[in-house]
């Protein structure tokens, strides 16, 4: 799985891509099977880049196996904001517990 | 006659519904992001068999109903809500 994220973070910083945040949640159960499989890997990117880009990257997604799912969007002001409040929390939360 | 009118009795007391005023929970707590990833504040706009609610019942306004409803649309695409079950709550 380790191996996958690396190969679509190099797609992305290749192609003049800028990785702003990633999370890993892990194993998650899926909602409903896919692939007759019940339980899948989540991994959240969020990147700056250039339209053309997303073309690519789906493409990449469509062709590896390991991809079950995916999903690009544009992100709008709110979403940037609240993306970033939520990450600022994250660290304060950490510093509290150290 | 006005006098009879003013005593009738009700064996049981008239249940006058008292209509509790709906608001959009977006607009009164200041919530400008609706999270796809956040299934257990999504479920709030879904009822039990994984549909969205409607906008007369959950009282959102339509410019967050749209989001809710991308929102929703996002999450089921990624398997973190279902598209049908029964009883999720």
């Amino acid at each position: 799985m380790k191996e996958a994220v690396s190969k679509f973070k190099g797609v992305i910083t290749e192609n003049g891509g800028e990785i702003v945040h990633e999370e890993n949640w892990g194993l998650r159960k899926l909602a409903y099977p896919i692939q007759k499989k019940t339980t899948g890997f989540y991994y959240l990117l969020e990147f700056k880049a250039e339209g053309s880009l997303i073309d690519k990257l789906e493409t990449q997604y469509r062709r590896d196996e390991r991809i079950i799912r995916f999903l690009t969007f544009r992100m709008d002001k709110y979403a940037v904001e609240y993306a970033e409040r939520k990450r600022s929390a994250k660290v304060e939360q950490k510093q509290q517990e150290e | 006659m006005s006098q009879n009118q003013s005593e009738i009795r009700y064996l049981t007391p008239p249940t006058v519904e008292i209509k509790k005023k709906k608001y959009c929970r977006f607009k009164k707590n200041g919530i400008k992001y609706v999270d796809y990833k956040d299934a257990e504040f999504l479920k709030k706009f879904l009822n039990e068999q994984g549909k969205i609610l409607p906008r007369r019942l959950t009282g959102t306004s339509l410019k967050y109903q749209r989001k809710v409803a991308t929102a929703v649309k996002r999450a089921r695409h990624l398997a973190i809500l279902p598209f049908v079950t029964d009883l999720l709550k």
